[in-house]
């Protein structure tokens, strides 16, 4: 107890803020809040390029400063609560790179007037008179730019945390406006609205759960810092070793629910298919490359002192993650539910290298998020501008023979999915060894073990791949009409960048490999 | 000429010729066969000259090497070079090539875009083919071997035969399936390497001192990708339904090149990196190598689809070619590589010939035929020269080949080696039988007249007969090119000949 007291400042001192280190983030939040402003002052007709205006502004603006001046300004700021060091920056600037694809996605309006997949009006009930009249007014969901943003600014923050309350923020931050985009689909209203709910209803209740893990770890360690938790596990007296395990459990419990680890990913395959598509394709690209670096800082910061006592469940939780995601993608009828298993197998592939505790683990899951993060975003891009009647050709049957009506769109698909197989001179080889060699070299029985579950799940995995390309190629179109829309530069561009980020990590990967290498230690 | 990049140009001029290909406007579709064709001779051209460059008597295991640094991060390079066998392998498949293409003319016959992505697809199989065979980095050879795996997957699925989704589903999975088991030991091997920049050459992983069960299971790894592919009992169902409903240009490049690589493997990476595990595995892959001679032989000849029946003659041939290579003689190994080489055109005979006749006839079932030598007496001929290649009769090639490799395992494994001798016996039934119900008896009545071959059959036939022939009396350059090359791989493993003790005894009584 003395020690806990002790720990309180004596008197309130006036943080120091290193403000080169943290500009990225206040520059997207500053572009979130006049993104609010022109929200309520901007006339209307205005609005729609004014939001996607600012918020690429400040993206690319923010990713400018990330790497001429943050990089620079390493160290922990904010009294500790924030720490710029290499995977923080890392993971950062990839959040901010596939933001601005994820932003052009969402800015995408086929012809129309407004973003092509939001509703017109989020508070209206689906097929009301009243989502009538917003429609036909030309009322429009910009304020999904700067909700992006604040998620964004959540997620820049979450692996930059250096205590765990920041972390919790971050988590409430990234997490909170993502509820609401989940729920602003245009077309099957009722299915988004399902999946935001859902969302938020199990995303609230990881979060309690993380904060109450949180608290266990205060209870144990008397400090929330993680530098701080990592000294008491190993100078600790042991009296208070049975706050330490359900804490550190509870933390992660939490924080794999983000990721969609089994047995916590329930809610993706149900978000994945519900939210707009582009949405879905910002949220599985750039919440996992935020959840994983705080997964990252908090096991290897945190609590890699008594990893020997939590570690064979999150082997466990690894393994089910890749056996799980991939037998359940066999399934899968539905091209968003598909993508949403692969992105659980993923998640699974990614933990292999985080367990590695080491260097080249850091290294290797960061590698393995820059290659999926810009394929995904690419896929689901694809996904969204493939259409049947008007409303998306989620169907598999409906994406019978699209290589011979669409060939370019097919092409860039199958592509992806090779790469999400992992065939080499595609990022997803390149990204698949670089995260299974370390688990290789440094995880000793249980790494070998998992590497091996790894690529047996990836066979797996290659089967629905291969199937999806099976159907677009080599199987005669089914009835109706099917068409790829005609996507805006905007799209072109995003779906573009992350084709060529995808082909050129597979052919010279070597210098965003030595890139994640040289930005792979933590600063504690 | 000695620092000129000869494997990078050979491998980058199909990439090229495919990439013109691809890129030709509609109204030139049509010349797509014409450019695909005139490339891949050059490419012929080029290796040749590359093969001049070669000197048997060398010291260094690999010539015309190349080495760049690509994936530092990983320790892997972008190294090329060749021994004999690998030049061997790479001429083999130069040759192949423009033999399939030619053979391929009039495969798509609807033109237009269809066709030109199917010469584009051949063209880029053939870069790979090459680098696969050059490539002196585990990890560059990996990505080949892999990368191989999307062309053919293409060319069988969207231009196959009824059941075309099947067949490259399974293809396709049964080689990834390989192909990452062996990925879990690439990742391994480099660990117990040297490390650094250029850890992944082969150079440097030979000879390493690897624990005895990290050894054994990363031998496991290899081998079980390698057998896969080339393939063996029990893990040879995919080549039955791939060769069947590809079309025979594919099916020629599938059985007779890309197959080679499992065995190139075996002796490339299995004998030479993992010595002790490749001595401790024998006695297994000695046992499945028979099972595969006399299961593909018997299985050869219940078939009644004259497509499958040829694609099990080649389980039957590939499980020679494992025995020669897992009997670790000089004369084995000599047999074997020789073999790869006689295989390849002996194979390609028979499926190139088989197609014509099927493509006269319209169907691929051998008691739809009979009587058809006196129908097209000069496919007839071609047929039973390469069928007779196909049982190994002496003066042609494949004799030379299966008795090297007979020989070569009776100096160390008897039992074996008279068994597999059965699959001689059982080969001149398969044979013999499928040229008997297809070729003899009365001359059927057909509804339209077939004519004898044509101009462009003949010169697709011709150069693959010459070189049964020629391999068949003359294999001395050849053996000069692989014995240096097996003897090398044999002493990286470190067993020599066994003395013939009981000749000598024999004499003295």
């Amino acid at each position: 107890m003395t020690a806990l007291i002790t720990s309180l400042p004596t008197e309130f001192k006036v943080a120091q803020v290193d403000y080169s280190a943290i500009a990225p983030m206040l520059i997207v939040t500053a572009g979130a809040l006049v993104g609010v402003l022109v929200e309520a002052f901007a006339p209307r007709r205005l609005r729609y390029a004014a939001q996607v205006g600012v918020a690429l502004v400040a993206l690319v603006a923010a990713f400018v400063v990330l790497v001429t001046v943050s990089v620079d300004a390493q160290g922990l700021t904010l009294e500790r609560a924030v720490v710029i060091d290499g995977p923080a920056l890392f993971l950062q600037g990839t959040v901010l790179l596939m933001s601005v694809l994820g932003v052009l996605t969402m800015a995408e309006r086929f012809g129309g007037e407004s973003p092509d997949a939001f509703t017109p009006m989020g508070a209206a009930v689906p097929g009301s008179p009243q989502e009538a009249s917003a429609m036909r007014a030309g009322l429009m969901s910009s304020e999904v730019f700067p909700l992006t943003l604040f998620a964004v600014v959540g997620m820049m923050l979450f692996p930059a945390a250096g205590d765990l309350l920041t972390m919790f923020v971050a988590l409430e931050v990234l997490s909170l406006p993502l509820y609401l985009l989940s729920g602003l689909a245009r077309r099957r209203r009722l299915l988004s609205q399902e999946a935001s709910l859902k969302y938020f209803l199990l995303g609230a209740f990881s979060s309690a759960f993380f904060l109450f893990g949180a608290a266990l770890m205060y209870g144990y360690s008397g400090s929330i810092y993680l530098g701080d938790i990592s000294k008491a596990i190993t100078s600790a007296s042991g009296e208070l070793d049975g706050l330490l395990i359900p804490g550190v459990v509870f933390l992660l419990v939490g924080l794999l629910f983000k990721v969609g680890a089994v047995p916590f990913h329930s809610w993706t395959p149900d978000v994945y298919q519900g939210a707009p598509t582009p949405v879905t394709g910002f949220m599985a690209a750039c919440t996992k490359v935020a959840a994983f670096g705080a997964i990252l800082r908090l096991v290897y910061v945190g609590l890699e002192a008594n990893r020997w006592d939590w570690r064979a469940g999150v082997i466990a939780v690894a393994a089910l993650t890749m056996v799980i995601g991939s037998v359940l993608s066999v399934t899968q009828t539905d091209v968003k539910r598909l993508l949403a298993y692969s992105s659980i197998a993923h998640a699974g592939f990614i933990l292999v290298a985080v367990l590695a505790f080491d260097k080249l683990g850091v290294a290797g899951t960061m590698f393995y998020l820059v290659a999926y993060g810009f394929a995904t975003i690419a896929a689901f891009g694809i996904v969204s501008m493939v259409r049947q009647g008007g409303s998306e050709a989620s169907h598999l049957s409906q994406w019978a023979g699209l290589g011979r009506n669409h060939p370019v769109v097919a092409a860039v698909f199958a592509f992806l999915l090779l790469a999400f197989a992992g065939i080499p001179l595609t990022s997803g080889f390149t990204a698949k060894y670089a995260a299974f060699s370390p688990a290789i070299a440094f995880g000793g029985r249980a790494g070998v073990s998992l590497v091996v579950i790894g690529v047996l799940c990836s066979v797996i995995t290659a089967f629905v791949y291969v199937r999806l390309i099976v159907l677009m190629y080599f199987t005669e179109p089914a009835g109706g009409e099917v068409v790829a829309e005609m996507p805006s530069p905007m799209t072109t561009v995003a779906l573009s960048i992350g084709t060529l980020v995808t082909l050129g990590l597979g052919i010279f990967p070597a210098q965003v490999l030595s890139l994640a290498e040289s930005s792979s230690v933590f600063l504690r | 000429m000695t620092n000129f990049p000869w494997l990078t140009t050979i491998a980058l001029l199909p990439l090229v010729g495919a990439a013109i290909v691809f890129a030709l406007p509609a109204g030139l579709a049509d010349r797509a066969k014409h450019i695909a064709l005139g490339v891949s001779g050059l490419t012929l051209v080029l290796t040749i000259a590359a093969a001049l460059q070669f000197d048997s008597g060398s010291k260094a295991q690999f010539q015309l090497v190349e080495q760049h640094e690509w994936i530092p991060q990983f320790g892997v390079s972008y190294a090329m070079g060749v021994d004999g066998l690998a030049l061997v392998m790479i001429i083999m498949a130069a040759i192949l090539a423009p033999i399939c293409i030619l053979a391929a003319w009039d495969d798509v016959p609807e033109g237009g875009k269809r066709e030109k992505n199917y010469f584009a697809l051949m063209l880029v199989l053939e870069t790979f083919m090459i680098g696969v065979f050059a490539a002196t980095d585990v990890f560059l050879f990996y990505v080949f071997f892999e990368a191989m795996l999307i062309p053919v997957y293409f060319l069988i699925g969207s231009y196959g035969g009824a059941r075309r989704q099947y067949a490259a589903v399974k293809f396709l999975l049964y080689s990834l399936a390989g192909g990452l088991v062996m990925l879990v030991g690439v990742i391994a091997l480099y660990q117990y390497g040297p490390g650094g920049a250029d850890g992944f050459l082969v150079t440097k992983l030979t000879g390493l001192d690897i624990p005895v069960v990290a050894e054994r299971l990363m031998f496991v790894a290899f081998f079980f990708a390698f057998a896969v592919k080339a393939p063996m009992w029990p893990v040879h169902t995919w080549l039955p339904d791939a060769a069947t409903e590809a079309r025979p240009a594919t099916a020629v490049l599938l059985v007779g090149v890309l197959d080679k690589v499992g065995t190139f493997g075996m002796i490339r990476f299995c004998l030479q990196l993992f010595p002790e595990a490749s001595k401790w595995a024998t006695p297994v892959v000695i046992v499945l190598a028979v099972i595969s001679v006399l299961y593909g032989a018997l299985l050869a000849i219940g078939q009644t689809d004259v497509m499958r029946l040829i694609a099990y003659t080649s389980v039957s041939h590939f499980g020679f070619i494992v025995l020669g290579i897992f009997a670790m003689t000089t004369v084995g190994g000599a047999g074997s590589t020789l073999y790869m080489l006689n295989h390849g055109f002996g194979t390609a005979a028979l499926f190139l010939v088989a197609a014509m006749l099927v493509a006269r006839r319209g169907s691929k079932r051998i008691p739809d035929f009979g009587g058809w030598q006196r129908v097209t007496p000069g496919l007839a001929g071609a047929f039973l020269i390469a069928g007779l290649a196909g049982l190994a009769l002496p003066g042609l090639s494949s004799f030379v080949s299966e008795f090297l490799v007979l020989l070569g395992t009776f100096q160390r494994y008897k039992a074996a080696a008279v068994i597999a001798t059965a699959g001689i016996i059982l080969a001149a039934l398969y044979i013999l039988l499928m040229y008997k119900r297809m070729m003899t008896g009365p001359k059927p009545e057909l509804v339209e007249p077939v004519r004898d071959w044509n101009v462009r059959e003949k010169l697709v036939i011709a150069p693959l007969i010459a070189a049964l022939l020629v391999l068949g009396f003359y294999p001395k350059p050849a053996l000069d090119l692989l014995n240096p090359a097996v003897s090398k791989t044999l002493s990286y493993v470190g067993v020599s000949d066994p003395a013939p003790t009981t000749a000598a005894d024999g004499s003295a009584k």
